[in-house]
């Protein structure tokens, strides 16, 4: 993995940020896919409770990630 | 004719269905599944139209019961229409549901929902161009408002007679996929019977993406090994000349077929920067503020819920009472006859009602935070405490309802995804102490605990509840229902202000599942309860009551005393007494091998606070509530065979203990049977609950009486 990708836990509030991969099963890869977080998609941080959950923009949609989710999505910054 | 609903969640799809339909709706199950199908009629011109409500879902997929049940029924039934609809300020994400339909090539109206909403915040849509390109008719509508109901119609009708213009399409996915699909389509064509119920294409597509339920299907057709050998191949290759999976590949495409006909025909004229629900959200969901508003609203929930319905209550009662009086006098005094309809009967039908304001107004509350949006916030606010106890945001509402009433609890862990979270929850949630528990505590702990501790008692036993809920939980986790937690992952939708008409129909909807499917076997239950407690009907009394009170007529003090020494040898002989007897050898490692508080512990099983109500008899107090000092006295002077007392703090704490954790009653065990659709759970959780109530109360007891304490 190159060094400017970091899981999207570290990124704090406010930040817009590119997704580069989603580490996880086909499950939940498929399941944010369907929810409209793709790989190349951009996003950004709303809120965010440190390590635990977080509220992500992507498009018009708004997504809440649970504990643990944030830390298999890498990103890169835009 | 009929028309399907479909649509992902959030996207007021229940409002066009109920805009649509108005009250002519039911409710069922789609064959062999849990998922809720819900059915209305209306007439239309000439037409009689059948609404049928998809679930919500945002994909086609065979990851989730709701998407398999969705596509199943649009490729099985063939309904003539489907409608799927759209929240047009969220267009490309919920277009990619619809891109999905365009796959399966059914005929396909999309309905623009919130369209208000959309051109308020800067969106700017060339209606006929986005038709075209993606081949279905579009129709602006606002469902709260009903705007562009009978256009949908008209649409529906156009393509039902074919009159429609509009040339159907489907999202390519690219060169080198399109290559793979006509290779893998020209070996599915070779099997009629298969072709003549799925799209080719649609087939071969799903094959590529790996989707079990179709793969499913394929190993039934003879061509089988050909297939699969060609799936396999063309998979090999595109992952390696593409260097990602197919299903991501095609996902690529369908967004990449939206972006490009959005790019087209949808214009931003202004950048929204901060909608007004994210400035809601600064506040609402803030790491400090969000956890304390949330208490305080949740707190609100439950003052509303009980405040409203405790008058209800109380005319119900009275109401049945009164029907009680009137149709018993019309039957012979004293007969079984007379027992069986006041007492069995109407009696059993007051306990189903007697739930229904609380029942009602909670799931009205709860309509309220969920249409609103809110819901979505809380489960983010908990998720990182639920977390802790291998559960998830969204297992913490019902878990809190449960301290009103664990009926409505258990139906709201509907809006858990994850069949083992939601399993879990519900195993979980009755020893979340009800409000049905509370009496029994009142009365123990006035009776045998000095006013100055009673508060924390209380608070103790709640404390206690919630500590085995959450070690039961993490064992279940553990051995039950192994593996990684399910991820968690939810829209959130704006705020929106709900409709009166909808939080009427979203309460009703759930309270008519209780009353329908509840219902009968509460009633049931409280039939055998009162069976058990009434027969022999005639047993061999000691004393010929009958003679004595007609010879103590005028001391009405003695009469009284008569009779209720009368009513406690009746139940004392009944099944019930003799049941609890029987039991009662059980409980003496606990402290309470009382046969009366057995026998009040097997009617607890109808409701918790029957246990009150049964010691009261069984003391010949006559009839007794939660705050009677007469019966507290009572309990205080029980004494065993050997001339000990029977109770002590120690032995009532246990017990109370023990009337917190035990068998969830009646009506719990029918809305668990209710919603896991099978006897399993609901059985497994009487034992499993009973079973633990005895280990906590044991160690209680004998813990005490090791440190001293009893």
């Amino acid at each position: 993995m190159e060094r400017n990708y970091l899981p999207l836990s570290l990124v704090p509030p406010g930040k817009e940020v590119t997704v580069v991969a989603i580490h996880g099963g086909r499950g939940l890869r498929m399941r944010l896919t369907d929810m409209g977080l793709n790989e190349g998609m951009k996003l950004k941080v709303l809120h965010s409770y440190g390590s635990g959950p977080c509220i992500i923009q992507v498009g018009d949609t708004r997504l809440v990630l649970g504990y643990g989710m944030a830390q298999k999505i890498f990103v890169k910054e835009v | 004719m009929t028309i399907a609903l479909a649509g992902n969640p959030n996207s007021g799809k229940t409002t066009v269905f109920n805009a649509l339909t108005g009250m002519h709706q039911h409710v069922g199950n789609y064959p062999g599944v849990t998922v809720e199908k819900k059915e209305g009629e209306l007439k239309y011109k000439d037409y009689e139209i059948t609404v049928v409500d998809l679930p919500g879902t945002y994909s086609l997929t065979a990851h989730s019961i709701d998407e398999v049940v969705a596509r199943n029924f649009v490729i099985e039934e063939k309904p003539d229409a489907v409608i799927d609809i759209i929240d047009s300020s969220n267009l490309e994400r919920n277009l990619y549901l619809a891109t999905q339909f365009m796959e399966l090539g059914v005929p396909l109206v999309l309905a623009f929902n919130m369209s208000d909403i959309a051109s308020k915040q800067g969106l700017e849509i060339d209606k006929v161009k986005l038709s075209e390109l993606l081949g279905a008719p579009i129709v602006f509508t606002v469902a709260t408002k009903k705007i562009g109901i009978n256009e949908l119609l008209d649409e529906a009708i156009n393509l039902v007679e074919k009159k429609t213009t509009i040339r159907r399409t489907t999202p390519s996915y690219g060169k080198e996929v399109e290559e793979e699909i006509r290779k893998i389509e020209d070996l599915l064509v070779k099997d009629k019977d298969l072709i003549q119920k799925y799209p080719s294409r649609w087939l071969a597509a799903k094959l590529l993406e790996g989707d079990s339920e179709v793969i499913k299907k394929i190993k039934e057709s003879k061509y089988s090994d050909e297939i699969i050998k060609q799936v396999e191949k063309s998979t090999a290759h595109l992952t390696n000349i593409l260097g990602d999976t197919p299903e991501a590949i095609i996902a690529d495409g369908r967004y990449g077929f939206i972006s490009g006909a959005c790019s087209e025909a949808v214009k931003r004229t202004y950048e929204v920067r901060h909608t007004t629900s994210d400035k809601i959200d600064t506040v609402l969901v803030n790491r400090i503020l969000g956890l304390p508003i949330f208490l305080g609203v949740m707190w609100l929930v439950f003052k509303f819920t009980f405040a409203a319905s405790a008058p209800l209550c109380d005319w119900l009662d009275a109401g049945m009472g009164w029907l009680g009086d009137k149709i018993g006098g019309l039957l012979p005094e004293g007969s079984a006859i007379q027992s069986l309809i006041v007492d069995g009967i109407i009696g059993g039908v007051g306990s189903v009602l007697s739930f229904v304001p609380i029942i009602f107004l909670l799931f009205l509350a709860m309509a309220a935070l969920e249409d609103s949006g809110y819901m979505a916030r809380a489960a983010f606010i908990m998720d990182k405490l639920m977390h802790k106890i291998g559960l998830h945001g969204r297992s913490f509402i019902p878990m809190l309802l449960g301290f009103g009433c664990n009926l409505p609890a258990i139906m709201a862990t509907r809006t858990i995804e994850d069949r083992k979270d939601r399993i879990v929850t519900i195993l979980v949630n009755p020893f979340m102490s009800c409000g049905a528990r509370l009496p029994v505590y009142t009365l123990f702990i006035g009776a045998f605990f000095p006013k100055k501790i009673a508060g924390n008692v209380l608070f103790s036993l709640y404390l206690l509840g919630i500590v085995v809920a959450i070690i039961m939980a993490k064992i279940f986790r553990r051995f039950l229902f192994k593996g990684p937690a399910a991820p968690f992952v939810m829209e959130l939708p704006p705020y929106r202000v709900p409709t009166i008409k909808g939080l009427l129909i979203h309460m009703w909807e759930r309270g008519a599942v209780y009353l329908k499917k509840a219902g009968t076997i509460i009633f049931a239950g409280c039939v055998l309860v009162w069976f058990l407690s009434n027969f022999p009907w005639n047993p061999q009394y000691s004393k010929d009551y009958d003679t004595l009170i007609e010879q103590a007529q005028g001391n009405e003090e003695l009469i009284t005393q008569l009779n209720n020494q009368q009513t406690f040898e009746k139940l004392e002989k009944s099944y019930a007494g003799k049941l609890g007897r029987a039991i009662a050898p059980v409980f003496r490692p606990l402290g309470f091998d009382d046969w009366k508080v057995t026998v009040g512990l097997v009617g607890g099983f109808i409701a918790k606070e029957i246990v009150v109500g049964t010691l009261g008899t069984l003391h010949s107090v006559g009839e007794a509530d939660e705050e009677s000092e007469s019966l507290r006295q009572a309990l205080q002077n029980e004494i065993r065979p050997d001339g000990s007392k029977m109770y002590n703090p120690l032995v009532a704490y246990a017990l109370m203990v023990f009337v917190l954790l035990y068998i969830p009653c009646v009506a719990t065990i029918a809305v668990i049977k209710r919603e896991t659709n099978s006897w399993r759970w609901p059985i497994f959780a009487a034992f499993y609950s009973t079973l633990i109530a005895w280990i906590v109360s044991f160690v209680i007891y004998q813990g005490g009486r090791f440190l001293g304490l009893g």
